[in-house]
This record gives structure tokens, C-alpha cells and sequence, in this order.
């Protein structure tokens, strides 16, 4: 059986947001295995950028216990957490989060300046596919150019895991599909745990399985039998 | 409430720090305006009432002895609107349980009748009953250094004679606001004092009955000052006048407005610069700050609000920012202002206070303050509000970095939080040079007022360290044969002795004329020495007249020129002198030649005006006591204490107004940097917290921020100087009279302490924003676009 990477029991989280609580989680249980690609599926306020900010070590839960291998994020300190984030996990968020001052080489280099066995800035822009351009600066790259070298700089530290929120979210079509395939050609080169966030049901096809959010809850799980490669889907 | 509104007073809570902040540094500004013009202007008003009350005399001239018949004559001079004559003499003083030689004016108070000028302002007791040989009234700073009380006696050598005074009351006089001994630099309430008395008894103690030593003379509004001057000098001669002088020549006058000038250049050189910093510092801050509002003026846009409205509801934003800072100025410089007035007319012993706070100074020093944050506001919502609702909501585009100098980076391959850091500061050169200037003249300014502390001291350790030297100077009551100078060295406790002759004189040079004192000095002086310009003792030249470079200033001449001469006593000779040295020096006009030349000169033998000695201070009391019963001085001159009261007095008004600057200075300072680093966080804000989610410790991306602030705040330091220095300048400049002039010189340390001090409000504001960078929220970073 494939080791864990992630697994979670009866997780909750409770915002106080004013007056009002706001149960985001509700008692999560799931298990992850290395290397997976898994895509979340839900609609707002299901609470799944909630659970990813907790597995991701930004956020801590109201309850309920989260393990990453054989450590338990949901008892980290600041530090610990800051630690855990540095060395184990890639981000990719929405708006690509690039910094405007540095080239796409020099914002990879962001990572691995601080990362414990990285590999090379330019070897991360060879996987995404964006050798050619890593001298421009992200005011000079398309959207999804932006989103190949945030995720270059996510995988340039060779994570345990990576964590996508809505990675295809501001990009059209035939781009998106660019930035999944970049997605699972990492996941299958280094091997890293994929979470996947999305409201777009199609991207579905292309993981190991799929993970339903509704209502704070896991509503279901199914795994995909068919997987498709990423040139393979549209919407 | 109407919802904009509501926005508004929730945006000036949410911001509070920093409009604080801001309001500060206006505050700042304001306050220093208000502050010194305010006390410069409260104290001018009050002395020209003084003058106008107690009818202060505009033109003064001693002579030996004129009869009192004289006076009708002079009230017949054209422009003369009242004259009073009067017995006026310094004498020895006697004062039980005071070990220093002490000395006072005496003066003659009319006999049967009022005074017509230089009333008496009498502050306890009464005057003295006519023709009473005992009583006498004292200056009142004299009084209290002395605890006399009334009923208190002292006793004087009045013409070679001792006698005993009782004291009846304590007065001022608008004559002798500023008190100054001869040979004293400072006035010393305790060894110094004046004396009035009855006419006909201090006649009759000093031979002058049915006769006068000065006469005081009250102009017309339409009069001529010189034209009296010319006929009275005319009149006078032949009773030995030593040359009438106008209020400029007065020595409680000029050294008043010497002081009042200096006070003057502080409150017109450094108020303004402060006015001017605090407002283009609130520009820049205010233009920034509402630069971030970008989001915000996009939806009130696309909601419906018009340019206009929005415009509005951001300067009335910046005007209640503005407005805080006003009124704060204003409270805090009138009371500073006040608090300055009441210090400095303690110190000239003003008998009242005309506190006189101009309304247009406020309505300037608020007025400026405004107008540059309401210009700053404006600037940035004309650039908002002119883009279209949909762009001003989505973020600005990335901005258009480039690479500089890719080869030196890919060689020397810094960090890319340095790259970060750099390429930030150069994107926006002119955000990035105005934020340096404006650090720079926050250090500037705390240079600029800094400074004065060493210039002081400097100009101590000249006039008291390098030129005069001696312990104390023994003033003849007149000129003795050169002899004298062996009973001076056989005095208990006087280690050295060295002569000198004072000559009343005019000098002349063109259209330019000056009543100076030419000092005779043997060559080869030890302790009352000459100085050339790099303050360096130098022999006296043998021959022709050595000027101090502020009278060669005024008089226009450099050595070699001719000076023109007059004697002021004896044959009034006029001669042309050579101008063979320039000397320097801080504080009045100075003349020097060698004595044996000015003898020659007088065409006299070999006489002496008094003696520069040093003491042996274990013998120091000894020889106090025994110069006490000394008949044949009038005055001696005390160095060290002179020293002790001028560190006292002036230098300690110095302090307290430059300590005031100093401290305005460093709001300001604060205040600059602060929001600097408030508004680098809020414009980075989003990148630091995608920093901190790519696993960057808190130390790591405070790191790229404070750099940031690290390198500004380092660079910005020469440039502060150098400003500083010439604020400096400036400030010399305008503090020049012809009684001080401040030196220009700026210790090392005074560069050091003001960039100590911005780079600690620096560090301070640093570590404000470290702790805001800890309490980012990093999941918002994710969830929102900007």
C-alpha cells in the first residue's frame, strides 16, 4: 500500500465572524496517498479552500486532528508551520501571486534560494515549458505563462505536495489546458500529491480521483477509472 | 449621516496611526512657525513699549565734566525733543559676604524734580529722599542676586573714597536691560549692578557739583540722529566728550538687539524650512496614500459618484487630517511661543510682557499646511478619478520592471530579495528620490538645528580657550603711568601681568564710520591674545591697526588699506592707519595696535588703561579682598566667571530654542519615515503575504521591506548633510551682528547624532511594520486578487 501523505479526522473549522459563526468545515475525514492527483470539487462556501488552506499549513483548524506523513500540522507553532510550508508544499494560486519586480528565472529562484534540495531555477521553467522566456518579467508573459512559472516555482523545491486553488480559474480554455498538463507532468516527474481546487467539473477527468465538497462536509468520493490526459478535455 | 461620510470617519479610525502621524509633522511645522515668530515678534513689542513708556533716550554722550548750564543749549539743537544730564560713574563695590570684586554704575537721579528720560520703573520701596547721601535705589536683577532687601547696606569707593548706601528700593530702566560690566561679555547680575542716587550727593561724591558726565538726548519723530549727533559732539569737545552715540551704539540697546536679531534669524530661517519640509513631506505622504484608494474611487465611480464628490470626500479626508495638525500646531507653538517670551524677558529683566501672536502667522503656518495635503490629495484622485470605473476597480496592470545591468547581476547573483528590493526602488524613481529627500530633510533639519550646541561651544573656546585667556582684568578708573603695571604684579596671587591702553575712537573707511575701542597690546601677548584666521595666536603688528574681520567687513577694507581715525579724547587728532593684520574673533568690533603705537598716537608716555592677569586660584580671595580697597580701579573683570554666566545665560537660551527645533525635528523625522514604511507595506503588502505562504519566515520578508526602508533611510544621510550644512550657512548668515557671529562649524558628531536619530526613527517605524507584516492575513492574499 502507498504511504499517506495527508490524513485528516473530523476536522472543523469555525470562523467568528462577527455575530456569526460560520462553520466552513463540519467534520472532515480523508486520506491522501503520495503521488495522487486529486481533484476537489464544490461550489463557494463548500469549504474547500478552507480545508486546502488548513492541509496547506496556513490556517489551523478548530478541531479535529490533520497529518501530513507522520507529523501533525493541526499542533504546529507559527514557525513550524512557516517550516513545513517551506520545505513540503507547493502553492498555485488563482492570480499566479508573481512578484512584478522579478523575471520568471528570478521568482523561481525565490524558492529555491531558500529551499533545502531544489533544483535549478531553469530545470522548473524546462518542465512548465517556459525555457525560452524565463528572462521576462510577468508584466511581459501572458495569464498563462504567469501560471506555468508560479508553477514552476512550486515544484522547483521538489514538494511532497502540491496545492492548486482555482489554477485554471483566470485563464481561458486552451491555456488552462496548457497549465493542467503542466500540472500532471510534474505530479508525474517528482511525484508530488496533487490537490487540485476547481469549480470546473471537466477538469475532473484528468485526476486519480475526486473529492465532492458541499456544505462543509465531504458529500463524495469517486475515483476515475478512465483518466484522460489533460489535451484531451475542453470546456 | 450620509453613507460617504460615514466612510470617512471610519477610513480616519482605520488609518489612525498614520494620520496621526501625518497630522504630527504638519503639527511640527505649524508649531515652530507660530513658536518663533510669535516670541520674536511678543518680545520686539514688548521692548518698544518699554522704550515708549519709560521714554528711553536716542542719542547718549559722556563728557569729563560739562556745567549744567549746558543743557538749555542742547535743548536749543534742532530735532531735540527733552535732554537730561546726569552724574554717571562705575565704582568698586564692597558687599558683605561676597568674595569676587564687584562694581555698579552709579547714577544720578535728579534733583526736586521727575526724570525726563530713562524713567525709573520702580519695582519696590521708594526713591531716595533729595540731597540724601545714603540712600539709594538698585537695579532689581542686582537686588535679588545679591538678596538685598530694602534696608540693606553695601558699601562702594566712590573717587577714592569709601562709603556706605542703604537701600531704599529696587528699580529697572530700559537703559540697562542687558547690564554689562566693561571687559564682561555677559552680563552678571551679582558682579555688576546699577545705583541710583541722589544728584547732588553723588555730585558732591565725585566733584561735579553744577556740573554733568552725560547727557541723554529724546529726539523729534522728523529728527535727524546724525545732524544731533554732529552738534553735540560740536558742544561737547571742550568738556572732554568722548563723541555722542545714537541707541545703536548703546551698549544695553545693541546687545538686546544682538540677542533679538539672533532670536529673529532662528524664528526666519528655520520655521520656514520646517513649514516648507513638513508640507512637501504631507504632499507626498497624502498623494501616496490615496494612490492606494485606487479600488475604492473605481467603485464609488461605477456606483454612480460624480469626479467632483469623490474629490471632495478625499480632501475633506486629508482636511481633517490637516486640521488636527493645525490646531495641534497652534496649541502647542503658542504655548512654546509664550513659554520662549516669558524665558527670554526673565532674562532681560523686562518690568511687563506683551505676548503678540499675530493671527496671520496661523492663518500662514495652517494655511501652507492645507494647501500642500489638499495638493497631495488632489494630485492622486485627479489620476484615479480619470480612468474609467471598470480599470480604476481591477488592479494596475504589473508594473514594467527591467533588468539593469543583467551581467553584474548574473555575475555577482545577489539574493533575489535584494533584486526585489532594488528594482522596486528604481521602478519608481521619482516616488523613490521624493522619499529620499524627504529623510534627507528630516536629517537636514536636525543638522540644521543641531549644530548650534558645537557652534557655541566653539565660539567659547575661542574667545575664552585661545584669545582671552586671562583669569580677570583690572580696569583703571584712568589711565596710569606704565608703573602701575609692577603694583598689579605685586598684588597677592597674580602669577602674570600684562598692560593695555584703550582708546576711544571713530573709525572711517569711505562713508562707512564705527565707535570702536582701539586696544594697545604689548607684541608679545600670553594672555589677552590675537588670533588670525585660523585661530592662531599671532604677534601684534608693529605698526598700523589690527581690525577684526567682521569691522574690516563693514568697514570694507582688507590689510594694506588705509583707515581713517579719529580720537575721541585728547588733541581729537584724525590720522591715517594702515590696516596691517585681520584678526578673529566672535563677539563685538575689536581694534588692536601696539601699545607703545597707540601711546605714540595719544602722543603720550607710557601709559597703561588697566591690566589682563592671571591668577593663582588659591590665592584668588586674598587678592579679591585686597582689590576691593583698591581706590585706583573702577572695574575687574572676572574671565571664568563671565564664561560661567555666558554658559548660563545665552548658551542656555541657545539650548532650550534649539532643544525646542530639535524636538520638532524629530517628530517630523518620525513622522517621514513612518509613513514611508507604511505605505511600502501597503503597496507590497499582497507579495509579502505570497512570500510568507511560499514558506518565507517573517524575518525573511520583513527583510525585503525594511531593506527597502534600510537603504532609503542610508543614502538619504550625505544628502541630509550636506542640506543641513547649508542650513547651517543660512542661519549664520542671518544670525550676524555686529556684536556675535555664530562660526560655521559642524563637529563630525553633529552629522552622526542627526543621522542617529533618523535612523531610529528608522528602526523604530521598522519594527512598527515588522509587526504588521506578522499579523498579515495570509489566506486573504489567496482568495482576492489585490
Amino acid at each position: 500500500m502507498a504511504e499517506i501523505t495527508f490524513r485528516t479526522r473530523n476536522l472543523t473549522k469555525t470562523y467568528i465572524s462577527g455575530a456569526v459563526e460560520v462553520h466552513a468545515l463540519r467534520g472532515v475525514d480523508f486520506e491522501a496517498e503520495a503521488g495522487e492527483f486529486l481533484v476537489i470539487l464544490g461550489p463557494s462556501g463548500s469549504g474547500k479552500s478552507t480545508f486546502l488552506n488548513i492541509v496547506g499549513g496556513l490556517d489551523l483548524p478548530t478541531s479535529g486532528e490533520v497529518w501530513f506523513q507522520d507529523r501533525e500540522l493541526s499542533q504546529m507553532g507559527e514557525r513550524e508551520l512557516t517550516l513545513y510550508r517551506r520545505d513540503h508544499v507547493g502553492f498555485v494560486f488563482q492570480f499566479y501571486n508573481l512578484v512584478p519586480s522579478l523575471t520568471a528565472r528570478e521568482n523561481v529562484a525565490l524558492v529555491t534560494d531558500i529551499a533545502r534540495k531544489p533544483m535549478r531555477p531553469e530545470e522548473a521553467l524546462e518542465i512548465v515549458g517556459l525555457a525560452p522566456r524565463m528572462d521576462h518579467f510577468p508584466a511581459q508573459l501572458s495569464g498563462g505563462e504567469q501560471q506555468r512559472v508560479a508553477i514552476a516555482r512550486a515544484i522547483a523545491k521538489r514538494p511532497e505536495v502540491l496545492l492548486c486553488d482555482e489554477p485554471t480559474g483566470a485563464l481561458d480554455s486552451k491555456t488552462g489546458i496548457l497549465v493542467l498538463d503542466a500540472l500532471l507532468k510534474v505530479n508525474i516527474e517528482i511525484g508530488a500529491t496533487t490537490l487540485v481546487i476547481t469549480h470546473n467539473v471537466a477538469i475532473q477527468e484528468i485526476a486519480h480521483r475526486v473529492i465532492q465538497f458541499a456544505d462543509g462536509r465531504i458529500a463524495s468520493t469517486h475515483e476515475i477509472a478512465d483518466r484522460k490526459p489533460a489535451t484531451a478535455i475542453h470546456w | 449621516m450620509r453613507a460617504l461620510n460615514r466612510k470617512l470617519l471610519r477610513d480616519l479610525v482605520r488609518m489612525w496611526p498614520q494620520a496621526l502621524a501625518i497630522a504630527l509633522v504638519m503639527a511640527a511645522g505649524t508649531a515652530t512657525l507660530i513658536l518663533g515668530v510669535g516670541s520674536h515678534g511678543s518680545l520686539a513689542e514688548t521692548r518698544a513699549i518699554y522704550y515708549e513708556r519709560n521714554r528711553f533716550a536716542d542719542v547718549f554722550a559722556d563728557v569729563t565734566r560739562a556745567p549744567n548750564l549746558l543743557a538749555e543749549e542742547i535743548a536749543q539743537i534742532p530735532g531735540v525733543a527733552a535732554v537730561e544730564t546726569r552724574v554717571s560713574k562705575i565704582a568698586l563695590l564692597d558687599i558683605p559676604g561676597v568674595a569676587e570684586p564687584a562694581s555698579a554704575m552709579f547714577v544720578s537721579i535728579p534733583h526736586l524734580r521727575e526724570q525726563r528720560l530713562n524713567l525709573l520703573h520702580l519695582r519696590s520701596g521708594r526713591l531716595p529722599i533729595a540731597g540724601d547721601e545714603r540712600e539709594v535705589v538698585v537695579s532689581e536683577p542686582f537686588a535679588l542676586a545679591h538678596k538685598f532687601e530694602i534696608g540693606s547696606s553695601f558699601e562702594a569707593i566712590l573717587n577714592g573714597r569709601k562709603r556706605s548706601f542703604r537701600i531704599v528700593g529696587t528699580a529697572l530702566s530700559p537703559e540697562f536691560i542687558y547690564a554689562l560690566g566693561p571687559w564682561d561679555l555677559m552680563p552678571d547680575d551679582r558682579r555688576f549692578g546699577i545705583v541710583w542716587m541722589s544728584e547732588p550727593a553723588l555730585a558732591g561724591a565725585f566733584d561735579l557739583v553744577g556740573a554733568f558726565s552725560s547727557v541723554h538726548v529724546k529726539l523729534l519723530h522728523d529728527a535727524s540722529e546724525q545732524e544731533v549727533i554732529d552738534r553735540l559732539d560740536q558742544m561737547l569737545t571742550r568738556y572732554g566728550g568722548l563723541g555722542a552715540y545714537g541707541r545703536r551704539d548703546q551698549t544695553s540697546h545693541a546687545f538686546l538687539d544682538a540677542e533679538l536679531q539672533q532670536l529673529e534669524a532662528m524664528s526666519r530661517v528655520l520655521p520656514p524650512i520646517f513649514l516648507i519640509v513638513a508640507a512637501f513631506l504631507v504632499n507626498m505622504t497624502l498623494s501616496r496614500l490615496i494612490s492606494l484608494e485606487r479600488e475604492q474611487i473605481g467603485l464609488l465611480k461605477a456606483i454612480g459618484y460624480g469626479s467632483w464628490a469623490i474629490g471632495v470626500h478625499y480632501l475633506q479626508f486629508v482636511s481633517v487630517i490637516a486640521l488636527v495638525g493645525a490646531v495641534i500646531g497652534a496649541v502647542v507653538g503658542t504655548w512654546l511661543g509664550v513659554g520662549l517670551t516669558r524665558l527670554y524677558g526673565d532674562f532681560f529683566h523686562f518690568p511687563f510682557l506683551v505676548f503678540r501672536m499675530d493671527p496671520g502667522v496661523y492663518l500662514i503656518a495652517a494655511g501652507v499646511t492645507v494647501a500642500a495635503s489638499m495638493l497631495g490629495a488632489l494630485k492622486a484622485v485627479r489620476d484615479v478619478v480619470g480612468l474609467p470605473p471598470a480599470v480604476a476597480m481591477t488592479p494596475p496592470a504589473p508594473a514594467q520592471y527591467r533588468r539593469l545591468l543583467p551581467m553584474l547581476y548574473s555575475l555577482l547573483r545577489p539574493p533575489q530579495t535584494f533584486v526585489m528590493a532594488s528594482r522596486h526602488l528604481l521602478r519608481w524613481p521619482v516616488r523613490t528620490l521624493s522619499s529620499l529627500l524627504g529623510i534627507a530633510l528630516s536629517g537636514a533639519i536636525l543638522v540644521g538645528s543641531l549644530w548650534t550646541f558645537g557652534a557655541v561651544e566653539f565660539m567659547i573656546d575661542v574667545t575664552f580657550h585661545r584669545a582671552d585667556r586671562q583669569d580677570a582684568t583690572i580696569n583703571f578708573v584712568r589711565e596710569r603711568p606704565e608703573s602701575a603695571l609692577w603694583n598689579v604684579m605685586n598684588l597677592p596671587g597674580v602669577l602674570r601681568a600684562e598692560p593695555y591702553r584703550s582708546i576711544p575712537v571713530k573709525i572711517r573707511s569711505g562713508n562707512v564710520e564705527r565707535r570702536v575701542a582701539i586696544t594697545g597690546k604689548p607684541a608679545n601677548t600670553d594672555l589677552s591674545r590675537v588670533l588670525d584666521h585660523t585661530f592662531v595666536a599671532v604677534r601684534m603688528p608693529e605698526t598700523g591697526v589690527a581690525l577684526s574681520s567682521a569691522l574690516a567687513k563693514i568697514l570694507k577694507v582688507r590689510v594694506g588699506d588705509l583707515v581713517e581715525v579719529e580720537l575721541l579724547e585728547r588733541d581729537r587728532r584724525r590720522v591715517d592707519l594702515p590696516v596691517t593684520a585681520i584678526i578673529e574673533g566672535y563677539v563685538g568690533l575689536m581694534a588692536y595696535m601696539d601699545i607703545v603705537e597707540a601711546n605714540r598716537l595719544l602722543r603720550e608716555g607710557s601709559m597703561i588703561s588697566g591690566a589682563h592677569i592671571a591668577i593663582d586660584s588659591l590665592r584668588q580671595d586674598e587678592l579679591f579682598r585686597v582689590l576691593k580697597e583698591t581706590p585706583t580701579a573702577s572695574f575687574i573683570a572676572l574671565q571664568r566667571v563671565s564664561l560661567q554666566k555666558f554658559r548660563e545665560t545665552i548658551a542656555e537660551n541657545i539650548s532650550i530654542v534649539v532643544t525646542i527645533y530639535v524636538s520638532l525635528a524629530i517628530v517630523i523625522a518620525f513622522g517621514v519615515v513612518y509613513n514611508f514604511a507604511r505605505i511600502s507595506l501597503s503597496e507590497q503588502g499582497r507579495e509579502i503575504a505570497s512570500l510568507r505562504v511560499l514558506g518565507f519566515t517573517r524575518a525573511e520578508v520583513s527583510a525585503i521591506l525594511l531593506s527597502e526602508l534600510a537603504a532609503l533611510t542610508l543614502l538619504a544621510q550625505p544628502l541630509g548633510w550636506v542640506l543641513g550644512y547649508s542650513l547651517a550657512a543660512l542661519m549664520v548668515w542671518a544670525f550676524e551682528s555686529e556684536l556675535y557671529r555664530m562660526p560655521l562649524i559642524l563637529e563630525p558628531y553633529v552629522y552622526a547624532t542627526g543621522s542617529l536619530l533618523v535612523i531610529a526613527a528608522a528602526i523604530i517605524s521598522g519594527l512598527v511594520v515588522r509587526r504588521r507584516i506578522d499579523q498579515l492575513d495570509l489566506i486573504e492574499v489567496l482568495k482576492t486578487r489585490e
